[in-house]
């Protein structure tokens, strides 16, 4: 593979098929775009087979040198071949999520699909610090089009809504990243990632970087976009952004925050803590009492974020691995379940709860999948949920156990809120005579959500599949940010019973 | 030992057949694949108990596939099999394949019967990983596993509400174990640095007297780490505290009760505390605590037992009862006596299970025994197998020979004594008032269902029933018979209001049958192997054996040795007068203790407690967050205000007409531009 640029190609295929889109007619448009997506997807798989696992840190790396030390750099370590797989992976699912729901202005619509791919996979892979930013702003620029086209009846709010809160961040990173360069001489992410900052500096930027990532995460209390977003967006658009536009800020945390500012992110450790647990224990509770089955699930991805932010915050093995992990899988799990709302939407055209009910009994298989989305929602053991969730408590348990309790009640919340949904929607007696009449699954909806669940299970069973590309560039970080980690609090004593012996023994094996 | 594959897998292939089959597959098929699986399964693992019975086995780890790896943290999926998984792998699939073949008869009606076998094999799968585990990740695999498994049969008749409320209750109270079981494993690992069960155990003694952080404290390491895993075996095994799910999963069809409820999935709490019985030992204070709980929860559960009416509700408040046993047993150390009575009671606690079963369908779905009575003389093979459960139960036996609750039941309230702790006193005593409750609950029941004179003609089943075959029947004898249906209700003035209840398929009864074998000898046939001296040999250090307390127990005062005898004859006596000699009596004494009766009636409150606790105040809490915090507080003074300020200011500046979207996408370009050109500047 070597010489072959497949990371540009794969951003070119869903460019050039997204312009084109914009001048085709609805059933071109669609075929099209499926093309393309499927085209990628198999670029994607190819690029994880051809990855080198236990190789250099950056590969397929490919470097075009344009102005003044500004190139267009792309590569990839194992984190970002996961997340890039991901994307891939999901937007043939998003085409076809809107194959039949879309009917007006399908050429653009479709457009804008393929050109936030090309953007997304930019993200993963920019290898230069201000061809990520572009990407990185640019990426929600289709989003907002989607929402605010495509989107429901208050379109316009949620996208401002977003807009307003994404600004302010944007700016302040913005501003760090140039006196970073200014600094450092370089705007190569992997030199950047290895520079030592002065940890006075470090301090103010790690906080601009934080007002972006933390609102793009989204971490409380900077969360309110996203209920808005998600019930406004489309189908495909709600998988989309739960499941790849939501890890970018995790991303950044784990590519820029971490490895560029270690002794900051250690001294603001606690806070990102207390932000997680107000996120995992408030917004479960809130995504218990809704009555709107797309802002239940956008809450409990403010939830599941929470997770991931204490993992990235744990400054172990376990706790990085295991945010990266939930990243995953939430993007597959939070995807799937948009995904189950929206086609039950397609069928009654609301997402209300209460109109639902008794589903298990006129779409039995229905019932069957979105029972086990559900269920990695909550994190049971053998499906991708529980690897990552638990991984992460694992980590910050070693770290901070006050932490490590407040967030694990997020599976007891988690189970009362998804448990709630799936009762009111799956079980109980047909009230309404329009959801009894519905069909079950048809061909194309087998064809979006059995990959889904495949995945899922995969995930659940087997993550060694997802752990290895990971796992050399997870110790390098681990090993970059472990000298300045916080202590723990649970560091156990040896007593005073036998203290001699104990010590002798560690040193003997030392 | 590569059959332990074959019985763990088999019945998960037959769930996955069965259930994705479903339909099309159809009933005869989707249960024949499930049953015959089970009875495979079942066959296969009977030789493995047999091997280790007679000493000729080994312990054994079987590799299947890599699970997980993260830096030290490491556990993959394999099956274990030493003495104490095999007495549980027959326990589970003798159970579960006897549970299976008395469904064809119980499930005959029932329009979804495919779902349902897949349900039943799919538990029984998710409990052989759970006793199989090597490692504490794979238990709890399996713990989440069964407790799927548990609340999609709890709500599988999903249309009732109530059932669907018993299925998350029972999910989401577990989960509150869980989260205990979660916190240990984490613990375990950080004091260990592994997750594998034997290197754990190994290396427990040695962390006696060291101490660890925990919340911002330090207490000793190993009490906390054996709490913080017994919360998560409380919730499972439903012991005082999270025991609310278990009487509200009798919503679940009753072969599911008898299995999961009863037989298996219950139990596993005492099966991870005695495949952990060499780390529980090293704390004192853990130990004690699990002997109160286990106390405890034997004599509150009892004291409700004595006083509900559905026969289903009285059987689960005596399975958490007996679990207290179990559970106390463990505290002062008997841990084989616990695995003991986990073993017998399996027989003949589903046996009870599947014998109210068999009533409930002779009854037409009735369940509460006020309208139950007389009903020996037309089931009475039901009648016999209840009986012999009862017997069981209730401990009936002397000079060493008895029903399989003697032994196991007698060995541990003699531990429990013999233990010579103050805890263990208190257990003890506990136990015996438990034991008198049992006597009169589970005799109170068999008075009540097959004695005296039939009460069925209040019943609103029966009457459905009786209504519903009168109009069969007129609509088939054509408008000649007619009079003769009228006749039918009033007549009948001996409370049978004409209804003829039958006995049980053979399928049904044939379960019943072979499990009243193992209720009236697996005690006595088994006792020399679980708790005798010379027992260590049998479980080859699978669980922590102490020698000393078996001789301890022979030593105990012979007033002591009868105790359980002369507490089970009086409660006997006491629910004989009660319930045959003077019906009248029970409902007096009841008046008699007024508020008390009424506590003990409504399960010590409670649900109610919960309910105003937990449930209420999360629903609140969650809208005051929503509305106050989210809408009101957050949206406001953020994007909400801002959008305010911004309209405000661009009406006066007159300057922004493009829109939100071209100002950000400006500001950006803007921002590279300012980018590009302080590089090139610097």
């Amino acid at each position: 593979m070597s010489g072959f640029p497949i990371l540009s190609v794969m951003m070119l295929v869903p460019l050039a098929a997204g312009l084109a889109c914009l001048f085709l007619d609805a059933k071109a448009a669609r075929n099209l775009a499926l093309v393309a997506t499927l085209i990628d997807f198999a670029l994607g798989v190819v690029l994880w087979l051809n990855f080198d696992v236990g190789g250099a840190q950056w590969q397929f790396t490919e470097r075009v040198e344009l102005f003044s030390g500004f190139s267009y750099a792309l590569g990839i370590d194992g984190i970002a071949l996961l997340l890039i797989v991901l994307t891939v992976f999901l937007m043939p699912i998003c085409i076809g999520a809107s194959w039949k729901s879309i009917d007006k202005r399908v050429g653009e619509y479709m457009g804008a699909f393929l050109i936030m791919e090309t953007l997304m996979i930019g993200v993963f892979c920019a290898q230069d610090i201000f061809l990520f930013y572009m990407f990185f702003e640019a990426g929600l620029i289709p989003m907002y089009l989607i929402i605010g086209i495509w989107g429901g009846q208050d379109r316009i709010y949620a996208a401002y809504k977003f807009f307003l809160y994404t600004l302010l961040g944007s700016v302040l990173m913005l501003v760090a990243m140039l006196y970073m360069v200014h600094v450092a001489g370089t705007t190569d992410v992997p030199t950047l990632m290895a520079y030592d900052f002065d940890p006075k500096v470090q301090t103010w930027l790690w906080l601009a970087f934080f007002a972006s990532f933390a609102v793009k995460m989204p971490m409380w209390p900077v969360h309110t976009w996203l209920p808005a977003a998600h019930v406004q967006a489309p189908t495909a658009g709600s998988v989309i952004l739960a499941g790849v536009l939501l890890k970018m800020g995790g991303y950044g945390f784990i590519r820029f925050s971490l490895p560029m500012f270690p002794e900051a992110s250690a001294q603001f450790a606690p806070l990102i803590w207390g932000l997680s647990m107000a996120a995992v224990v408030i917004t479960s509770l809130i995504a218990l009492v809704q009555d709107d089955m797309k802002k239940l699930i956008a809450y409990s991805s403010v939830a599941h974020m929470g997770i991931v932010t204490i993992g990235l915050f744990a400054f172990n093995t376990q706790g990085l691995e295991g945010s990266m992990m939930v990243m995953l899988s939430h993007g597959l799990v939070a995807g799937a379940l948009f995904l189950c709302v929206g086609i039950i939407y397609d069928r009654l055209h609301t997402r209300e709860i209460a109109r639902y009910g008794g589903l298990a009994i006129n779409m039995p298989r229905y019932a069957l999948f979105f029972l086990l989305f559900t269920m990695a929602s909550i994190g049971l053991p053998g499906t991708s949920g529980f690897v990552g969730e638990f991984l992460s408590l694992a980590g910050i348990y070693a770290i901070s156990t006050w932490t490590a309790l407040i967030c694990a009640t997020g599976i007891i919340l988690g189970a009362a809120y998804m448990l709630y949904l799936y009762r009111r929607v799956a079980f109980g007696d047909q009230k309404n005579a329009d959801a009894a009449a519905m069909l079950d699954l048809d061909a194309r909806e087998y064809l979006m959500v059995v990959p889904l669940a495949l995945a899922v299970l995969w995930m659940g069973i087997y993550p060694e599949s997802f752990i290895a590309p990971m796992r050399a560039d997870i110790a390098a970080l681990e090993a970059r940010i472990s000298a300045a980690a916080p202590e723990g609090d649970s560091k156990v004593t040896v007593g005073k019973e036998k203290p001699v012996h104990e010590h002798a023994a560690h040193e003997g094996a030392h | 030992m590569n059959q332990i594959l074959i019985i763990v897998f088999l019945p998960m292939l037959a769930a996955i057949i069965a259930g994705l089959g479903n339909k099309q597959l159809g009933n005869v098929a989707a249960k024949s694949i499930t049953t015959g699986a089970l009875f495979i399964a079942c066959g296969l693992s009977w030789p493995i108990f047999i091997q280790f019975l007679n000493g000729s086995a080994e312990a054994t780890v079987v590799p299947v596939l890599k699970w997980v790896a993260s830096g030290a943290l490491t556990f993959d999926w394999a099956l274990r099999v030493d003495t104490l998984t095999a007495v549980m792998l027959v326990v589970v699939t003798s159970v579960s394949a006897l549970v299976h073949l008395y469904s064809w008869g119980y499930m005959d009606e029932e329009p979804d019967q495919p779902r349902f076998f897949a349900y039943l094999s799919l538990f029984t799968f998710a409990m052989l990983m759970l006793v199989t585990a090597d490692n504490l990740v794979q238990m709890f695999f399996g713990w989440e596993g069964v407790g799927l498994a548990s609340y999609l049969l709890i709500g599988f008749w999903f249309r009732k509400p109530s059932a669907s409320a018993a299925a998350i209750k029972a999910f989401v109270v577990n989960r509150v174990g869980d989260l205990g079981f979660m916190l240990g494993i984490f613990g375990t690992f950080l004091v260990f640095g592994t997750v594998s069960i034997p290197a754990i155990l190994a290396e427990a003694p040695g962390m006696a007297g060291s101490t660890i952080g925990f919340l911002g404290y330090r207490f000793d390491t190993m009490t906390v780490l054996c709490l913080l895993l017994f919360v998560g075996a409380m919730g499972k095994s439903a012991q005082l505290g999270l025991h609310t799910w278990l009487p509200d999963a009798m919503e679940g069809p009753t072969p599911v009760s008898a299995l999961i409820h009863a037989a298996t999935m219950v139990t596993a709490g005492v099966f991870m505390v005695c495949r952990l019985s060499p780390m529980f030992e090293t704390s004192p204070t853990a130990m004690t605590f699990i002997t109160f709980i286990g106390a405890a929860t034997c004599f509150f559960a009892a004291t409700i037992g004595c006083t509900q009416w559905d026969i289903k509700r009285v059987i689960a408040y005596s399975t958490c009862s007996q679990l207290g046993y179990m559970f106390f047993a463990a505290g002062v150390g008997a841990f084989g006596s616990a695995m003991f009575h986990l073993f017998t009671h399996a027989f003949f606690k589903a046996l009870l299970f599947l014998c109210a079963g068999s009533v409930i369908h002779a009854m037409h779905h009735e369940q509460d025994m006020r309208f139950y009575g007389g009903l020996w003389k037309k089931i009475p093979v039901t009648f016999w197998a209840m009986t012999a459960g009862t017997l069981a139960i209730t401990g009936v036996g002397m000079f060493g020979v008895g029903f399989a609750g003697f032994h196991s039941k007698d060995s541990i309230l003699e531990a429990a004594y013999a233990s010579g702790t103050s805890m263990g006193s208190f257990a003890f005593w506990m136990g015996i008032f438990a034991a008198l409750m049992t006597s009169f609950y589970s005799w109170r029941l068999v008075f009540l269902t097959f004695f005296g004179k039939p009460r069925w003609a209040e019943s609103e089943h029966i009457q459905h029933a009786v209504h519903h075959h009168h109009e069969h029947l007129s609509d088939e004898d054509g408008d000649a018979d007619h009079a003769h249906g009228d006749h039918g209700h009033a007549a009948h003035g001996d409370g049978t209001a004409g209804y003829h209840p039958h006995e049980s398929p053979w399928v049904m009864l044939l379960p019943l049958v072979i499990l009243s074998v193992g209720a009236v000898f697996a005690g006595f046939v088994f006792q020399h192997a679980f708790v005798s001296e010379g027992t260590g040999e049998f479980w080859k250090g699978a669980l922590v054996f102490h020698e000393h307390l078996i001789h301890a127990m022979h030593g105990i005062p012979e007033l002591m040795k009868w105790m359980p005898f002369i507490v089970m004859s009086l409660g006997l006596l006491i629910a004989w007068y009660g319930y045959i000699k003077n019906t009248s009596f029970p409902a007096a004494v009841a008046k008699q203790l007024g508020p008390v009766y009424t506590f003990v009636y409504r399960k010590w409150m409670f649900d109610e407690l919960y309910h105003y606790m937990f449930v209420v105040p999360a629903f609140w809490i969650g809208k005051v967050f929503w509305k106050v915090l989210d809408i009101g507080v957050i949206d406001r003074f953020g994007p909400d205000g801002a959008a305010w300020a911004v309209a405000k200011g661009s009406t006066y500046a007159q300057r922004v007409q493009s829109g939100y979207l071209y100002s950000y996408a400006l500001i950006m370009l803007l921002g590279l531009v300012g980018a590009i050109s302080w590089v090139i500047a610097g």
